[in-house]
């Protein structure tokens, strides 16, 4: 797979590629204790402000993806919710004007709960949004609160009701492990609660205590469950959620059959999504790069965008140098090499896992020509195994899962 | 050149009391240098020294002084190092002189190491004055000191100078005193040549550059010279002074004088310190006395991080030991650690200064393990070994007894903190000889101790138990018997080689327990659980768990940011490669010296 291969603006047609959208919206009503991404509180102008970036961004950039279906579009924060719902369907009209949206596209947004009412999810529903993502994190309300979460559990339950009358078929609740005062019954009483409302998707991540925020800072004085006590957390969650018609599809990912979400598997299968907006990541054709995290220079970036457009400045130019000129982060043409790393590392997160003769195809060699001998030793330890063409995790594989992946890197 | 008008001589002092400033100001003083070509210390000229504040390797200057009297004089300071370490090298610095000034700070008064150098200066036959320094200090009370110096030394002190070398206070009484107080040297031109070896260096273009004292006869270009202890011959090159930081090229140095010479001498173990140097036509009749083979005394073993640095290593060491004939090395490989060095060095101080060296000037990473001392092991069929790495130490079956190096340490420290000291002592083995009060304030201890019991933190440990007051000197008084045993430690059941140290028996279980615990702070947790045991002889005396890992996974990834992700990764899989793989357990590189830190806390 050679990256970079043709120049910007220079493409021809042929087969359309699938690519998803990612729209970040970096705000929230409060910031919550154990947050550590791009994303705070702002005023109505500064919203508008954004969004009107946004589009301009959205519209310049269309024409580098006329090769591309869209088959998924993703609006995730911050609280995308607290967009006013106009500006939200802006967002997705000027996506619709300028790349070919696929009829059964998956388009979610984020929710968290009191952000909307019944009026905004039903015309989120008129702009084509079919999936819904509620950040719950817990029912248990003395756990919300020393996450600093602004909601309850009463609020959730709401919400939840809301999202179904307008017509919500596909529901995605986000819950915490892990989190300070959480104990196993009282997480096991979540998962219930949440399970009994059968949404059809649910992601359960473990907290993780990110430097810098809040909740590191003053991590001495909260009681974190131990590190046995969170494994048998996830434990409970894989079961719990089973016994519920759930099935684990990714580490931290479960969904009834179906309904798996397609935009979060893109991610992993290394397919091509673009981010818009503040600090947002983009992968396409092999090419990374990240939007800047300042507003200063994201705004300048986009603005670099629509002169280089005007002038064709930016014509004839290579698709890496035509991100670097225009201010894009992190811009990086990966090598055969670190696409086999990624290939390994973000394939095993799914419980699926890796492909062997999707390797061959891709890479030209056997994944046993390249990592034989990782596979094998892990293999031993019983923390991989291999089914047919696949290599996966095992369950254990899954709980010191960093330690395989970082083996994968060269 | 006038016999009379010369003058050799040193400082001696205690570490502090601004031995290396008075240096500076006379060579200030005696006008050779401006003050803007002074550098802060010009004697201290290496980097490590000045970071250090101590003098490492003696340094050496030949100034023209304008007496009182009219006449000129010309003084050699030969500066000597200040640190136990290099005791030897400090005596033959002595030997080259003809006096000493003892420079006495004005309100500590007389410290361990001012005795033990003075005593040295004494032993020299030297003849000795003191100055007071730091006199303007608040805390200054140079009567005090005076009288502590006739009392304790019992050389005249109440005509002493007082003066502030920082200040520059009282420098041209210390100038006019070198004149009056300290004799020209001795010895003819017209004897068969003589000459002191004190220091040498190593220059790439002149090869060796040897220091020496001209006792007897003289030296030119083209005598042909003998070193009389190597046996190395040579035709000299090139005589002359020192200048300040810079080498005066002359016709002769003749008997009286000290200066250099080389002679296309490629090795500076052939000019071993102490030796004599001698004419092949006309050779004297017998050496110099006092030369002695330096021996290393604390050993250990020294290994390139990365395994593929070895020749850079190798090749490290043997620039180093161009100019450092103390310096010791012998390749050995060890079953944890790979290719690597045993190394000698005289002392703690010496083998720290070379590894900084060796990571500084080659920009080497090491892994150094716990330095030890020489152990003389007495077999049963009647050989000794001299054992300086643990890992040889013969089968328990073969050897008889073993003998580890004893010091005679003095200790000086005032009354109150006599009890705490008096306990490390005994903490570290320590035979008590005598107790002798220096004043009523303060007293001299005098211990016997096994070297490897002071060879790491114990100046550390003096300083924080009597809160900086103790001073310390100690010189070796030959080799005990005692009851040693090799402390192995065994990691996930492995014997790691580069672990084991000799400890005596009765310490065994208490330091075995120490470094399992501290092993097991210092191991990253496996995906395995890892015991770590201390053995002796076989049997296990200690052991730790360091746990499975029982969770290493990150759940969020968010909105594709997947570079962040693998940045994680990558770090992750640096933290390993800064680890040794033993067995199928990964240690730190720090898990090796962690033997040093037991008694923290």
């Amino acid at each position: 797979m050679e990256a970079d291969a043709e120049t910007f603006c220079g493409r021809t047609g042929g087969s359309m590629r699938e690519l998803s959208i990612y729209i970040h919206i970096p705000f929230c009503v409060r910031k919550c204790l154990y947050c550590d991404f791009l994303s705070g509180p702002a005023c109505e102008e500064e919203m508008k402000n954004y969004v009107n970036l946004l589009l301009r961004e959205i519209k310049e950039q269309s024409i580098l993806y006329g090769d591309h279906r869209v088959v998924s579009i993703f609006l995730g924060g911050g609280t995308p919710s607290l967009l006013p719902a106009q500006e939200t369907g802006w967002i997705l009209g000027q996506i619709r004007d300028g790349f070919s949206v696929s009829e059964d596209a998956e388009i979610t947004i984020e929710c968290n709960p009191g952000t909307a009412m019944a009026e905004k999810f039903a015309y989120y529903i008129t702009c084509g949004i079919n999936r819904l993502s509620i950040g719950l994190q817990s029912t248990d309300d003395g756990e919300l609160e020393r996450i600093g979460r602004i909601h309850s559990y009463g609020d959730f339950l709401n919400t939840y009701e809301m999202a179904r009358e307008a017509g919500f078929r596909n529901i995605n609740v986000d819950l915490m492990a892990g989190l300070p005062g959480q104990s196993l019954a009282s997480y096991r009483k979540t998962l219930e609660r949440v399970t009994a409302l059968s949404p059809e998707h649910i992601s359960a991540y473990s907290l993780i205590l990110e430097e810098g925020t809040q909740l590191y800072v003053n991590r001495g004085s909260y009681t974190f469950p131990g590190e046995e006590e969170d494994r048998e957390m996830y434990e409970l969650t894989g079961r719990c959620l089973g016994k519920a018609g759930f099935h684990r599809y990714e580490i931290s990912n479960y969904a009834r059959e179906g309904w798996e979400c397609r935009h979060n598997k893109v991610y992993w299968r290394r397919g091509d999504y673009v981010g818009f907006g503040l600090g947002a990541s983009s992968m396409v054709r092999n090419v990374r790069w990240k939007n800047p995290e300042a507003q200063a220079a994201y705004a300048a970036c986009v603005e670099k965008m629509e002169e280089g457009m005007k002038e064709r400045g930016l014509c004839g130019m290579s698709f890496v140098e035509m991100l670097r000129r225009t201010g894009r982060c992190e811009v990086q043409a990966l090598t055969p090499q670190e696409q086999m790393e990624e290939f390994m590392f973000l394939g095993l997160r799914l419980t699926e896992g890796v492909d062997s003769e999707e390797f061959r195809m891709h890479f030209g060699e056997t994944v046993g020509e390249v990592y034989g001998k990782q596979i094998e030793s892990f293999e031993k330890q019983g923390l991989l195994e291999r089914e047919g063409r696949r290599i996966r995790l095992t369950p254990r594989g899954i709980d010191v899962s960093n330690v395989i992946f970082a083996a994968f890197l060269f | 050149m006038d016999q009379s008008k010369i003058r050799n001589f040193c400082i001696v002092a205690h570490i502090d009391h601004g031995k290396s400033t008075l240096a500076d100001r006379i060579i200030e003083k005696t006008g050779l240098l401006t003050s803007r070509e002074m550098q802060a210390q010009i004697l201290d000229n290496m980097d490590l020294e000045r970071e250090r504040g101590i003098t490492i390797k003696a340094q050496t200057v030949r100034i023209v002084y304008q007496a009182k009297d009219g006449n000129e004089y010309i003084f050699n300071l030969i500066d000597t190092p200040g640190h136990v370490d290099f005791n030897y090298e400090v005596s033959r610095a002595l030997a080259a002189c003809d006096g000493a000034i003892l420079v006495v700070d004005a309100a500590q008064g007389i410290e361990a190491q001012t005795l033990a150098n003075v005593y040295l200066a004494l032993d020299h036959d030297l003849d000795v004055f003191p100055v007071i320094n730091k006199i303007d200090l608040p805390s200054a009370d140079p009567e005090r000191v005076k009288n502590e110096i006739e009392d304790v030394i019992g050389i005249e002190a109440q005509d002493a100078p007082l003066i502030s070398a920082k200040n520059g206070i009282g420098i041209e009484d210390v100038l006019e005193a070198i004149v009056e107080k300290i004799p020209a040297p001795g010895g003819s031109p017209d004897n068969p040549l003589q000459a002191l070896i004190f220091d040498s260096v190593y220059d790439s273009y002149k090869g060796v550059i040897v220091f020496c004292r001209i006792k007897e006869g003289r030296v030119r270009k083209g005598t042909k010279i003998k070193m009389m202890a190597t046996g190395a011959t040579a035709e000299v090159v090139e005589v002359g002074y020192f200048g300040a930081g810079q080498f005066i090229p002359c016709d002769e140095l003749a008997a009286g004088m000290v200066g250099y010479l080389t002679a296309s001498i490629k090795n500076v173990k052939d000019t071993a310190v102490g030796d004599t140097v001698t004419d092949v036509d006309n050779p004297c009749a017998k050496p110099l006395p006092g030369y002695k083979k330096v021996n290393s005394m604390v050993y250990c073993g020294m290994y390139p991080a990365d395994g593929a640095k070895y020749p850079d290593l190798r090749d490290a060491l043997e620039k180093l030991k161009l100019n450092d004939a103390s310096l010791n090395y012998e390749p050995e490989t060890s079953i944890a650690l790979g290719f690597g060095f045993r190394c000698g060095f005289l002392g703690l101080l010496h083998l720290e200064i070379i590894q900084e060296r060796l990571e500084r000037e080659y920009n080497l990473d090491l892994v150094t393990t716990a330095p030890g001392v020489i152990y003389r092991v007495y077999k049963t069929d009647g050989e000794m070994i001299e054992l300086t790495n643990p890992s040889n130490l013969p089968d328990p079956s073969e050897i008889d007894y073993m003998e580890e190096p004893v010091v005679s340490a003095e200790i000086m420290v005032t009354t109150e903190f006599i009890g705490p000291i008096m306990q490390l002592c005994q903490e570290r083995r320590g035979r008590y000889i005598s107790t002798e009060y220096i004043e009523a304030s303060r007293a001299l201890l005098k211990y016997e101790l096994p070297l490897n019991e002071i060879i790491y933190d114990f100046f550390d440990a003096l300083k924080s138990r009597s809160r900086g007051y103790a001073s310390f000197d100690y010189e070796l008084k030959g080799y005990e018997q005692s009851k040693l045993v090799k402390l192995d430690i065994l990691i996930n059941h492995d014997e790691v080689d580069a672990l084991s140290f000799i400890v005596h028996a009765d310490s065994a279980y208490e330091r075995g327990r120490k470094m399992c615990e501290k092993l097991k702070d210092e191991i990253p947790r496996h995906l395995f659980e890892i015991p770590i045991q201390a053995a002796v002889g076989g049997k296990i005396i200690a052991r730790e768990t360091v746990k499975a890992m029982r969770k290493d996974v990150l759940a969020k990834c968010y909105g594709g940011d997947i570079t962040r992700k693998k940045k994680l990764l990558e770090k992750q899989k640096e933290g390993k490669k800064r680890m040794r793989q033993v067995g199928n357990v990964e240690i730190p590189q720090s898990a090796f010296m962690s033997v040093l830190k037991l008694d923290d806390n």
